[in-house]
């Protein structure tokens, strides 16, 4: 009998179809319902970005606080895009996503870091691309330190459909590799690399595939972000508050699960808006509860409190 | 050695910073032999089942396996083609069950590799199948090793300190495993400080000594030699039998 985390997900099709299906609902729905738009986009992207760190930790075991470099470097792509080949916001998008490749192909080495020198050292990564960016000796190609603005091709419609496409095809991404082969790759890297060695994985390609699908996700936000918000700083894109939360959300839903990073991102994302702005003071102190009390007794996120009684969690 | 080799290695040189861990080894194996490798601590008896199994590139010398050169072919195209191993230390994907360690494994297995069940049983492990890997004790986590090992189907194994913590009784029984894996034309390599264990294996080991090999042939006369007395065995020759 196979055991429950490898046993085979036909079984459970229904589960996994039933999330895009409630995702595209909810969000094709929520505008018609909740005034404040911004909130739903943002919520949706930060679900996007909490999806791509889960396939890099949840998944593959490595914490990346520099994130956000991808998704900076996605939003200026697609500034690049529009502004100097004059493209439209869609095809500026795929210039988003592929310097999102591009960097994530120089930055490869760091996977043959492990732990906390590869937390820290895709953060200074991260620094280096924001550096790079507001530079003013580059203010002929991304306008240096005084941001970008893409009003001429303000499509605020647009941009949310594209979100929630994102979203989508983000969600399928992590349910397809969660179910096969190259998803149980992953989680042997994660537990040990020598041993996923000896147990015929190509370590280092199938890390590379993950680290570059992780960066295309948070590069096509980034663009999709920036396309939406239409006017942008580097500090805007390149914050690292957008990776710690990102991760947050993972960890809180729960990693290496498709509905984890989702559930996180409700939750957590709607106390932000809740509370966070009107309150700040108690919604620091919540936060801060919430994810020491996480640490210690569901280091495996919420969606642990199912899988110990042995439930299938998509 | 009359069969042709499964597995060829040629003067292999290894050094860490200014030591050579290993200088000039050579040895083979046929299909269904088993080698024992037997010599005191810091040998290079690890470093050389590193070496072969690819998580240690040799700075000169040559791994041959079936005939082809293999020497700077990755880990996981070693375990592809038939080579795999276990760990003086194990390794097993710690936070996930018996079972599905096996069951990973076994997934990138070659065909007519043993099932996961089947190696479970093999390993004495399959009342352990619902047990997390961190949760076994370090021999059991060994068997788990080998486990993890035979369900990729492999036709060479390199066997490291399986011995370990094992009681009198499970060694008779993990020499007879063995012992039946090769006859199933699997070509072992078992490191071993335990000389009772190897010479339950086999009449074939070599010693070796300060990244060199010392002596190839029988336990009994290596137990005779006068060098191998002096760097592993002490002075005195030691009596085979007495170490069953």
């Amino acid at each position: 009998m196979l055991s429950p985390k490898l046993v085979s997900r036909r079984s459970h099709m229904g589960t996994n179809v039933a999330i895009p299906v409630v995702l595209l609902a909810a969000f094709s729905v929520a505008p018609m319902v909740y005034a404040n738009q911004a909130v739903i986009f943002q919520m949706m992207a930060f679900m996007v970005l909490a999806q791509g760190v889960n396939l890099l930790y949840g998944f593959t075991g490595y914490l990346p606080f520099g994130y956000v470099g991808f998704f900076g470097i996605g939003a200026y792509g697609m500034a690049i895009g529009i502004e100097l080949f004059h493209l439209p916001g869609l095809v500026a998008l795929v210039v988003g996503a592929l310097f999102s490749v591009i960097v994530a192909l120089i930055l490869s080495p760091l996977l043959r870091l492990s732990g906390a020198y590869f937390a820290i050292s895709s953060l200074a990564a991260s620094e280096v691309l924001y550096n790079v960016v507001a530079n003013p000796a580059l203010v002929h190609l991304t306008n240096g330190p005084y941001g970008e603005s893409l009003v001429q091709s303000y499509h605020p419609e647009t941009s949310y459909i594209a979100m929630v496409v994102l979203l989508i095809v983000t969600t399928i991404i992590v349910i397809v590799i969660k179910n096969t082969a190259f998803g149980r790759a992953l989680m042997a890297i994660r537990e040990d690399p020598v041993s996923a060695e000896m147990a015929g994985i190509a370590v280092v390609r199938t890390r590379t595939i993950i680290w570059i699908v992780s960066a295309v996700i948070a590069g096509l936000t980034g663009a999709i972000f920036g396309w939406h918000l239409s006017v942008f700083y580097p500090s805007t894109v390149f914050d690292l508050s957008i990776s710690i939360l990102a991760i947050v959300f993972t960890l809180f839903g729960g990693g290496g699960t498709a509905i984890g990073p989702i559930l996180g991102s409700v939750v957590l994302y709607g106390l932000y808006n809740a509370i966070g702005i009107s309150d700040p003071q108690y919604f620091e102190l919540i936060y801060g509860l919430l994810i020491v009390l996480l640490v210690l007794f569901l280091p495996g996120g919420v969606v642990s409190l199912l899988q110990r009684r042995g439930n299938y969690v998509p | 050695m009359s069969r042709e080799p499964l597995l060829l290695v040629d003067k292999i040189v290894k050094t860490f910073g200014g030591f050579k861990a290993l200088d000039g080894v050579s040895l083979q194996v046929a299909p269904g032999e088993i080698l024992g490798l037997v010599g005191p601590n810091g040998s290079g008896k690890t470093t050389l089942i590193n070496v072969i199994s690819g998580l240690y590139h040799p700075d000169g010398g040559l791994v041959q396996y079936q005939g082809r050169t293999i020497t700077n072919w990755p880990m996981h195209r070693r375990a592809r083609h038939g080579i795999n191993r276990t760990f003086q230390i194990p390794k097993p994907f710690k936070t996930l069950t018996v079972a599905e360690n096996v069951e990973l494994a076994h997934h990138f297995a070659r065909p007519g590799a043993m099932t996961p069940r089947e190696v479970l049983e093999f390993t004495g492990l399959a009342d352990a199948a619902d047990r997390l890997a961190q949760s076994l004790n370090s021999s059991q986590q060994k068997l788990l090793d080998l486990a993890r090992a035979l369900t990729t189907g492999p036709e060479l194994v390199l066997v490291d300190e399986l011995a370990a913590g094992l009681g009198p009784h499970e060694l008779h029984q993990m020499a007879d495993s063995l012992r039946h894996l090769a006859d199933r034309a699997m070509a072992l390599i078992v490191v071993e400080h335990h000389l009772g264990f190897v010479n339950q294996l086999t009449d074939r080991v070599i010693v070796m000594n300060a990244g060199k090999e010392i002596f190839e042939g029988s336990l009994a006369l290596a137990a005779q030699d006068p060098i191998v007395s002096a760097v592993y065995l002490g002075n005195d020759a030691v009596d085979v039998s007495s170490v069953q």
